[in-house]
């Protein structure tokens, strides 16, 4: 019991931040929610929960549902050809395809670089290794503003080692790998402590070459948590903002991405189109946090008939 | 499996070299550049008045959003792990809404809701100014903060179960003296670790804010809009430098009072 609250404690760590929720948070259904039930209506007393449960309901709504409907319904003010219309434009296509290109690259860049560093933060041992290990949360601490501001200072005009890369696609990568870096890092590393060597060390006693024994017993147990972690990676690059808007350069087509059109959009005063883009990006990071959340409990089921 | 040692140095040196290029090297570059013209230049950098103005409002918005995410994160948690009521579902995916939503859109929907044509415009013509006013940018901190409370509380609220909240109420304590003396007390270190959560992220936040205030230096500028606007409108590159530093060090404070909090709360 107490290695696994341990477990989701750490991963609560790496919530912090304008992040997404690793693993433990992310909600399977109804029935994953009601662990250790507490017995129905214990201390109804009189009208307090009801009222309690309506003031609730009406903060949610003000805050947060009533401006995705408000969203919503502006999108579709001229019908759906006028939200086609809106989305189909050329540079607003550009930017979606820019979005999702450059975070489609991010999460495979996580996925390997993450696994890697989760790798060696638990198997390898060197001086330093708490502190490195501390690094890795940074990028959820720090505003995304000041991530920009420090990559500029490094990959910008002023470089010291004469690497520009403001205002191009590689400008993007960097800063998107910077900010979802704890995302798979996070979620495989409790996974790969809980590893059983044992059959590590049986494959390799029957033969079986570093190579495979990784790719054939450490990688099937480490995919769930990994694909767990590039998919929440992904769904944060593509709704970023503060992190490339001084590095992206905001160049149409080239390196300007789905937030940067929004917010033009809304400053030439094009409240349809920026409202537009802004449900397709919505929906993008809804299907992504859908399929995980199915997978999650795929493979949670699968454990569970495994035991 | 044992790897040799030189695949365990090959991959050390790899996953090293990643983060000191992304990570370690960028930020003691500005911590260089920050403080190598001296530490005077760097607070007089800080404390010019718009700079006061700045930190003070992002300071104001902390000291609003916080109590307002305690009371309803908190009323949200409990109304999600002891309410029966239908909906619950609902309610769970509502709370989790905000990490999926990109900031940008949090600002475009509240104009669009809010704003002088939102579906609340009215309130602007009684002279409420809700957009590019104190009050939008509340609300945006509120939005993009709103799960923290609620997804810290929950867990220890399921874990610590009714019992002694029904022990309580049969000795004949009312519901408000069962909250304050048994329940506030078992949530208090979750609750302290969201409210951390809240305060690192009001104070970062950028996307969402920047949509929604007027962003005039030394009246609606947060700390996040100063780096920008030093960076972008008054090519201020070692302003922008001197104010990311700042937010850096406030970055640094929570990420160490989150450590500590993690310990104290495994031990208990």
């Amino acid at each position: 019991m107490t290695t696994t609250t341990n477990h989701a404690r750490r991963g609560d760590t790496s919530t912090e931040g304008s992040s997404l929720p690793p693993r433990p948070h992310l909600p399977l259904g109804d029935g994953a929610d009601s662990l250790p039930a507490a017995p129905p209506s214990s201390r109804r007393t009189g009208v307090a929960r009801p009222l309690g449960v309506g003031l609730v309901g009406l903060w949610l709504s003000v805050l947060v549902l009533l401006p995705l409907a408000a969203l919503t319904v502006t999108s579709l003010g001229e019908g759906i050809g006028g939200f086609w219309h809106a989305v189909s434009a050329p540079v607003a296509l550009a930017s979606l395809r820019v979005t999702v290109l450059v975070a489609a690259i991010v999460a495979v860049v996580n996925a390997v670089m993450g696994t890697l560093i989760a790798w060696v933060l638990v198997r390898d041992d060197f001086p330093g290794k708490r502190i490195v290990n501390a690094l890795i949360d940074l990028p959820f601490a720090l505003p995304t503003i000041v991530a920009s501001i420090v990559l500029l200072s490094l990959y910008g005009p002023n470089s010291p080692i004469h690497i520009h890369l403001n205002a191009t696609q590689p400008g993007l990568l960097v800063a998107l790998a910077f900010v979802t870096l704890p995302f798979v890092v996070r979620s495989v590393q409790p996974v790969l402590i809980e590893v059983d060597r044992e059959v590590e060390e049986a494959a390799a006693s029957l033969g079986a070459s570093n190579w495979t024994t990784f790719r054939r017993v450490v990688l099937p147990t480490l995919a769930p948590a990994v694909i767990s972690g590039t998919g929440l990676a992904f769904a944060r690059a593509i709704g970023e903002y503060g992190s490339v808007v001084l590095i992206g350069g905001n160049i149409p087509r080239k390196t300007q991405v789905a937030s940067q059109y929004i917010q033009q959009q809304i400053e030439i005063d094009r409240p349809l189109n920026a409202a537009a883009v802004s449900v397709v990006l919505l929906a993008i990071a809804f299907v992504t946090l859908f399929v995980l959340r199915l997978f999650a409990g795929r493979s949670l089921r699968r454990e569970e008939d495994a035991q | 499996m044992k790897t040799s040692t030189t695949a365990r140095i090959g991959l050390r040196t790899v996953a090293l070299g990643y983060l000191v290029l992304l990570i370690a090297v960028p930020i003691v570059l500005i911590l260089w550049r920050t403080f190598g013209e001296g530490v005077g230049a760097f607070v007089d950098s800080i404390r010019t008045p718009a700079a006061i103005s700045a930190l003070n409002l992002s300071l104001l918005i902390v000291a609003i959003v916080v109590p307002l995410n305690v009371v309803f994160g908190v009323g949200t948690a409990l109304a999600l792990v002891r309410g029966r009521f239908r909906g619950r579902g609902l309610v769970q995916a509502v709370v989790d809404l905000p990490f999926a939503v990109s900031p940008i859109v949090v600002g475009v929907s509240l104009i669009l809701l809010w704003g002088v044509d939102g579906w609340f415009g009215g309130l602007e013509r009684l002279g409420i100014k809700v957009i590019f006013g104190l009050p939008g940018m509340v609300i945006a901190t509120l939005f993009v903060t709103l799960p923290f409370v609620v997804r810290e509380v929950e867990p220890v609220l399921h874990e610590i179960g009714t019992e002694q909240e029904q022990a309580a109420s049969t000795l004949g304590a009312s519901t408000w003296q069962t909250f304050w003396r048994i329940t506030l007390p078992a949530i208090r270190w979750g609750l302290t670790y969201g409210v951390v959560l809240t305060i690192a992220r009001a104070l970062g936040e950028f996307g969402a804010v920047i949509m929604v205030s007027s962003g005039f230096p030394g009246v609606s500028q947060t700390l996040t809009l100063l780096v920008h606007s030093r960076y972008i409108d008054d090519h201020n590159t070692y302003g922008a430098y001197a104010a990311a530093t700042l937010l850096m060090g406030l970055a640094v404070l929570t990420l160490l009072g989150m450590t500590a909090l993690d310990r104290k709360r495994s031990k208990t």
